[in-house]
């Protein structure tokens, strides 16, 4: 029996009375990479926001390890906040710093560690994602893919329980796609380290997810493995994976009907 | 925007204003205490920034603006027949007002801008939510080392500027209007208190926090992308230089009446 890391329980939240997420539960295991789907404004990035404490929900719980994080003060959110790693849509390393010192940035502050033994752990981070040669560039001198790899070694850094991922494979080429799902799933098997990823990169996902969510409207529509999300019945599900244009899911997000608004002008 | 909307607008940012503010002095003042010691490298790096690279713009202007002084106060001295008065007047009011302002002046335009558009870059490419996800406070790493930047290095620029500014009236006094080297400078030495060039130091750290905390702030509140990035610097230079100027009045007031 797996052992579950995060649950997320009844989780709400509304910006100015829209309600964006509405009753969320699911649950993640130790180990396993979790991929969270949907389509763009289904609330996904505001899910990994609460994960991640940055916003607070209106309403339910995120209990991490049994600790529930909605209810963290400034330091205890500190405390988890170096528990686990995130790597951001664009990367979001500090352009002003080299890429070496990108990664030293959280060693140099989280720990006492010698410059000497910050280098090698630099190193050995950047060799994981491939770019030692790289240590002295700034990150505007790398491309989208090689920005997206130093921001995971960043991630890295304080060898995180979990590591979140917002967005990992969009705007890469396949190659680069490939690379980093390998990396993920390789982070894992062989580290033991959480995955919680948000995607709608449906081909990557059902490569590397052990379980996953689809979300549509602020629900979860779905949830478990890739075999029984591919199985569902559920009309949202079927065409998001099939990328069909017709199904529930509108194109058109207008509120007012068509013609009305037309004849207004 | 109908009225009411602007008031809890304007409202709302006052009071994260306050909230921001009182972060950056718990970064600065209180935090050093409790083993979280200031970063001194990135301040000084933003000394130089903020305060060396500063040095000849505010000299131009400050030379400048001693000249102009000298010859404004001479043209109606000399009605007078008192045109020697003019090396003290310039003195004074370099000391007490024209040194602090137009040095705060110069800087809301350069540092200002320079805070919000870097830090409201940063905003918008989510580095600073990376920074609060590392567990590392925006506040302290970013804010705090230019505030402490902007106390140390403006009052620096004023005593410049002082010096400065004496020295253009000085030159455009003994050369053009004809006063004597020596009584300019024993009349400007005689006129001139410690508490004139005290008052102006005073005033020119009240700017320093106003042009640091705006530029920062507004940069935390840039919403949008670089379209918000460039309204956000324009609102940042506004808002410190009228700020400026609003501070100035107060202070002058009270100078005057407990000095």
């Amino acid at each position: 029996m797996l052992e579950t890391l995060i649950e997320v329980k009844n989780l709400s939240k509304s910006f100015d009375g829209r309600a964006v997420l509405e009753g969320i539960n699911l649950t993640v295991e130790r180990g396993s990479v979790f991929a969270i789907m949907g389509g763009s404004g289904c609330g996904k990035t505001t899910l990994l926001r609460n994960l991640i404490g940055v916003i607070r929900p209106d309403s339910g719980a995120i209990l991490v390890g049994g600790q529930d994080i909605t209810r963290f003060d400034e330091n205890e959110m500190d405390g988890y906040r170096k528990r686990f790693g995130m790597l951001f849509q664009m990367g979001a390393l500090l352009n002003s710093l080299s890429v070496h010192d990108n990664i030293a940035l959280p060693l140099r502050e989280h720990t006492q560690l010698d410059e000497k033994i910050i280098s090698v752990m630099v190193k050995m981070k950047l060799e994981l994602v491939g770019l030692r040669d790289f240590e002295r560039l700034k990150p505007s001198q790398l491309s989208g893919g090689m920005q997206k790899r130093v921001a995971l070694a960043r991630a890295l850094a304080l060898d995180p329980e979990i590591v979140f991922y917002d967005e990992p494979t969009s705007g890469l080429d396949p190659v680069v796609t490939g690379v980093i799902g390998q990396l993920i799933s390789d982070l894992s098997k062989r580290m033991g380290i959480t995955s919680v990823v948000v995607t709608h990169d449906i081909g990557s996902a059902f490569s590397i997810a052990d379980k996953m969510v689809v979300l549509f409207r602020g629900k979860v529509v779905a949830e478990g493995s890739p075999g029984q999300i591919r199985k569902s019945c559920d009309p949202v599900v079927q065409q998001f994976i099939n990328g069909r244009p017709d199904g529930p899911i509108p194109l058109r997000q207008s509120s007012r009907d068509y013609l009305e608004d037309l004849l207004d002008i | 925007m109908r009225s009411e909307g602007r008031i809890i607008v304007f409202l709302r940012h006052l009071t994260s204003f306050s909230c921001f503010f009182a972060e950056t002095m718990k970064w600065t003042v209180v935090k050093p205490f409790q083993g979280k010691p200031l970063r001194l490298r990135s301040a000084i790096a933003q000394m130089d920034e903020v305060g060396v690279k500063s040095v000849p713009i505010v000299a131009l202007v400050s030379f400048v603006i001693g000249v102009i002084l000298v010859l404004q106060t001479a043209y109606q001295l000399d009605k007078f027949g008192a045109v020697n008065l003019a090396a003290s007047l310039a003195g004074v009011a370099l000391t007490r007002e024209m040194a602090p302002l137009l040095t705060a002046i110069v800087l809301a335009g350069r540092v200002s801008a320079a805070f919000t558009a870097e830090l409201g870059t940063m905003m918008v490419t989510e580095e600073i939510t990376a920074l609060e996800v590392m567990a590392i406070s925006p506040i302290a790493y970013l804010v705090v080392p230019r505030f402490v930047a902007m106390i140390v290095m403006l009052p620096c620029l004023t005593v410049l500027s002082d010096a400065i500014g004496m020295a253009g009236g000085f030159f455009v006094g003994t050369l053009a209007i004809g006063i004597r080297p020596g009584l300019y400078i024993h009349d400007t030495i005689n006129a001139l208190l410690v508490k004139d060039i005290l008052s102006g130091l005073l005033k020119s750290g009240v700017f320093a926090a106003i042009i640091a905390m705006v530029g920062c702030y507004t940069a935390f509140a840039v919403k949008g992308g670089p379209e918000g990035v460039g309204k956000a610097t324009m609102i940042s230079v506004v808002t410190s230089l009228i700020s400026i100027i609003l501070a100035d009045c107060l202070f002058t007031a009270i100078f005057y009446m407990y000095l």
